[in-house]
């Protein structure tokens, strides 16, 4: 398999204050990568970074190399909102746009210029099904996607985040907001979009990552302390600190 | 600050496993000195015991069980209880050979002994050390100890051969005596099997420890 993205010497600072330290490892394409850690471990900054987040952040700064399929993330020439169109993003709280359901997951492709009916239709049809939600909405489009329930509001953002037909899919904490149900949906639904897109998801949950991921990285004060396939991280982790943190000797 | 009551249960579990593996030992040791003292009474004792064993066992069971579903123990933890589970099924048939060989003295009951018994003392006692290892191996999370255990079973094999050749001699000199005979063989096959099992064991020690399941000693029986 290929590597959709390799991390060379990666340090992250916000002002003085460093995030990320010399960070290397490769990510494979249409996998599905946790990303594990203490809060402040430095897991959230890691993954903001893939998709240039932290660049809102006026004080960040970054060195080394994120590259996808082998060209630098941080290059100058990167048209960022391009960037972002390929790299999708769903976030921990389920926020969709106070707008209708049909409207929400039509949003990108009309930023994007796309305003024909038919192109809007079949697209919008066809992501909300991949989201697994077309059951719970077929009848109600146009209904406002704030009368959703949790559950269903996050898979309208997966929906969303399909619909401009990225390559990646970035998670972080897709489902602290949701019930079990829901949160179950949501792992399904991540493991059948492991074959056309890669996904990355920062988790609080060690059950979840060891559930739903190919690949698991352990995070802490910065430091990437192991990265390794999901079920050795789980069974026999090589580095005594994974093993106390998964084992919830301290943490 | 670690999840401290959960890892409180891990070592309460853990200490009940030590505790039934005592009365395993025990049993063992009393069915073996019971039968060469001629003591139907004792034996009778060690069948009853058997009981307090089994409920041991459940009751070990059921909190691994627990912890697994309360607590989702991973890595090291959860190996500890997956070897425990495992531990526990060959402690309870290690009680039941000793079980095993106290029926076998109520079934002799007052007849004669066919042999002095001087090998299987000793096969009692080399098993018996070999389950004390094991569970210091255990404990002490030592894996040249658990390996260490394993090659004593031959110890044990080699005893086995020694009884079972004397005891066909026994049958062919003297035919009266075969089922005397038969009853000190199954004796022995008891013993033997209790080796057996304690290499069982300390596989999973070492399983406990590394990850790995591998067959550290291939018996000849």
């Amino acid at each position: 398999m290929a590597a959709a993205f390799e991390i060379k010497n990666v340090n992250a600072f916000y002002g003085a204050t460093q995030a990320l330290k010399e960070i290397n490892f490769s990510i494979e394409e249409k996998t599905v990568t946790a990303i594990i850690g203490p809060s402040g471990c430095g897991k959230s900054t890691f993954i903001r970074c893939i998709n240039r987040m932290n660049d809102l952040v006026p004080v960040f700064r970054l060195t080394g190399e994120m590259l996808y399929n082998g060209i630098d993330i941080y290059d100058k020439s990167i048209d960022v909102i391009d960037l972002r169109r390929k790299i999708g993003m769903v976030f921990q709280k389920p926020n969709p746009f106070p707008k209708s359901i049909f409207e929400n997951v039509a949003y990108g492709l009309r930023i994007h210029g796309i305003n024909k009916k038919s192109v809007l239709d079949e697209v919008v049809e066809k992501s909300i099904k991949k989201a697994a939600l077309w059951n719970d909405v077929k009848d109600r489009l146009n209904d406002s996607a704030l009368a959703l329930s949790g559950g269903q509001q996050q898979r309208l953002c997966i929906a969303r985040a399909i619909a401009t037909e990225p390559e990646v899919i970035l998670f972080d904490e897709p489902c602290s907001a949701l019930d079990p149900i829901s949160t179950s949906k949501v792992e399904d639904l991540i493991d059948e979009l492991k074959s056309e897109y890669t996904v990355i998801i920062v988790t609080h949950s060690m059950q979840q990552a060891a559930r739903v991921s190919d690949y698991t990285g352990f995070f802490m004060m910065g430091d990437l302390v192991e990265f390794d396939v999901t079920k050795k991280i789980f069974q026999t982790p090589s580095n005594k600190l994974t093993e106390d943190y998964i084992t919830g000797r301290f943490g | 600050m670690g999840r401290v009551a959960y890892h409180k249960e891990l070592i309460k579990l853990e200490d009940d496993v030590y505790k039934m593996a005592a009365m395993v030992r025990a049993a063992i040791i009393g069915s073996v000195e019971a039968l060469k003292a001629r003591d139907i009474k004792a034996s009778k004792k060690i069948m009853k015991d058997d009981k307090k064993i089994n409920d041991i066992r459940y009751k070990i069971e059921e909190n691994c069980l627990l912890l697994i579903a309360t607590q989702q123990p991973m890595a090291v933890d959860l190996r500890i209880i997956a070897a425990i589970l495992s531990i526990i099924t060959d402690l309870e048939r290690i009680a039941d050979h000793a079980e095993g060989t106290a029926s076998i003295n109520v079934m002799i009951g007052k007849d004669e002994i066919v042999k002095p018994l001087e090998d299987i003392p000793q096969m009692a006692e080399f098993a018996v050390t070999m389950l004390d290892n094991c569970m210091k191996s255990f404990k002490n999370r030592d894996i040249k100890a658990a390996i260490a255990v394993c090659d004593e079973d031959d110890k044990v094999d080699d005893l086995y051969d020694r009884v079972y050749a004397d005891l066909i001699q026994t049958m062919i000199k003297d035919p009266k005596k075969i089922e005397g005979a038969t009853y000190l063989m199954w004796v022995a096959h008891n013993l033997e099997r209790v080796a057996d099992r304690v290499t069982n064991i300390a596989e999973r020690v070492v399983f406990m420890v590394t990850g790995k399941i591998e067959e550290l000693n291939v018996s000849k029986y």
